[in-house]
């Protein structure tokens, strides 16, 4: 035999987990996505609750679900750009490419990595919408924390490949709130709607399903999708 | 001492075609382990498109490249025979030496990685290097140095070096000659895509020239060939 008895190499969820591990470890040292991130997101809500919030009175759900997901929405992709120029500074993405990593394994740590620093992000979004629009957050906490994990696996799943795909991209900053944003788009609508419902008083539960079926339905497809198109783009022959 | 049983490398009838542009075609070399081939030729000869092509980054339009009785493709197990070093090392600038080579190790599946990691900073002069220092402050030597560890940490049997003296000094160039031959010695299969006419004549006895994606010349000698008798050698293959 060639290798003369080579180890074989972890299975894919180990490895998965290791890049997941190791893009968290980059972040906890110098803090630089969920810093960013967090201040983009302050300053949306910030600059929303100086146009909406009028004598003290808050606007209406809808337009607090809006601004959420909004602040969620542009927050995020700077986020997305960032974790994957990590890839590109030292040519990382050419050893790791190299290594017996499966492609679909990177494209699971990179995914894993990124959920876990939007939701944090997302965490304190909702606070601050909580605070700056006296919004009841609170009291269906449960389920639109599943709106917003929902969200937030679409938007990364899809976002990932597009991070990827314009690794070596000029102006990718650019152009990945252009291919992103209209692509996301039918999440945006589904998570502020099924939110909006969840912040009313009388909250439409039934609606609030109907949302959030649509968000599990549009996740598995930007899944199948992400998976399938990643190694094809990552691979660049 | 070197390993035993090493299988060479086999590239055979290779061709890529990028578009309209045929970077190579059917180009044919067996790389033998304990022996550093250095592959020559000018800008645009195919060099880089070739080693590519051998470390599975790159799929051929045609030809296969064995290693042994496998065939090294994208998603084949024996991949994880290969080591490559570029003139980027290939490491992530924001962690430590150690969490770098900690990382490979764990996704090579290396036993005791951290240790193995440790010793590789030892072997290659950074174990006096801070820790917890994140790479990008290390000195380009410095990240060479450790590009070759993150290269080395699995004990690839087969060594690919894409233009690894790029930016280094001459004591950084003697360095990497140095552990080239060691790798050598070990009874690897070293392969050397450089520029360098002076550091290939110093290093490899076997050389495949290649000229416009074609191998003009492939050639063996028992010791390393010398300045003098390489530098005609590449003259007179890449004339006309």
């Amino acid at each position: 035999m060639a290798d003369g008895g080579r180890r074989a190499p972890p299975g894919f969820w180990s490895q998965a987990f290791r890049i997941a591990r190791k893009d968290l470890a980059i972040e906890w040292r110098n803090r630089e996505i969920l810093a960013t991130s967090a201040f983009l997101a302050v300053v949306v809500v910030l600059v929303f609750s100086f146009a909406f919030v009028v004598g003290g009175v808050a606007p209406p759900p809808a337009v607090v679900a809006g601004i959420l997901w909004v602040a969620i929405l542009i927050s995020g992709v700077v986020g997305l750009g960032r974790t994957f120029d990590r890839e590109r500074d030292g040519d990382a993405i050419r050893a790791l490419l190299l290594s017996p990593v499966p492609r679909a394994a990177i494209y699971a740590g990179k995914l894993m990595a990124t959920i876990v620093l939007m939701l944090g992000v997302e965490l304190a979004v909702s606070v601050l919408v909580t605070v700056f629009f006296n919004a009841r957050v609170g009291e269906n906490a449960g389920r639109i924390g599943a709106l917003l994990l929902l969200g937030t696996i679409g938007f990364a799943t899809v976002g990932s490949v597009f991070s990827a795909a314009l690794l070596r991209a000029r102006s990718r900053d650019v152009l990945l709130s252009t291919l992103l944003y209209p692509i996301v788009v039918p999440l945006l609508i589904a998570g502020a709607r099924g939110t909006a419902n969840l912040l009313d008083l009388s909250p439409d539960l039934d609606a609030v399903s109907f949302w959030t079926q649509f968000m599990m339905a549009v996740d598995i497809i930007f899944l199948v999708v992400g998976a399938w198109a990643f190694e094809p783009i990552v691979s660049a022959d | 001492m070197a390993d035993s049983a090493i299988a060479p490398l086999q590239v055979a009838n290779v061709g890529k075609i990028f578009g309209r542009h045929r970077a190579l075609a059917s180009v044919s070399a067996t790389m033998n382990a304990g022996e550093i081939t250095a592959i020559l030729g000018p800008n645009g000869a195919g060099k880089s498109t070739l080693l590519a092509i051998v470390s599975t980054l790159q799929a051929p339009t045609s030809g296969t490249v064995r290693w042994g009785d496998v065939e090294l493709r994208r998603g084949s197990p024996a991949r994880a025979a290969l080591g490559y070093v570029g003139h980027e090392p290939g490491l992530y600038m924001e962690l430590g030496a150690l969490a770098n080579l900690s990382l490979f190790a764990d996704l090579y599946g290396v036993p005791d990685g951290a240790a193995r990691a440790a010793a590789l900073l030892e072997r290659v002069g950074l174990s006096g290097a801070p820790a917890q220092a994140p790479v990008r402050t290390f000195s380009r030597g410095m990240l060479q140095r450790l590009g070759l560890a993150r290269a080395l940490v699995h004990e690839p049997s087969i060594l690919l070096f894409d233009e690894p003296s790029a930016a280094l000094d001459p004591a950084g160039v003697t360095w990497l000659g140095t552990e080239l031959q060691r790798e050598r010695d070990r009874g690897r299969v070293v392969v050397l895509v450089t520029h360098d006419l002076d550091a290939a004549a110093a290093l490899a006895e076997h050389i495949v020239i290649l000229r416009r994606g074609r191998v003009v010349r492939d050639e063996r000698r028992p010791g390393p060939w010398g300045a003098s008798s390489l530098r005609t050698a590449y003259e007179e293959s890449c004339r006309g």
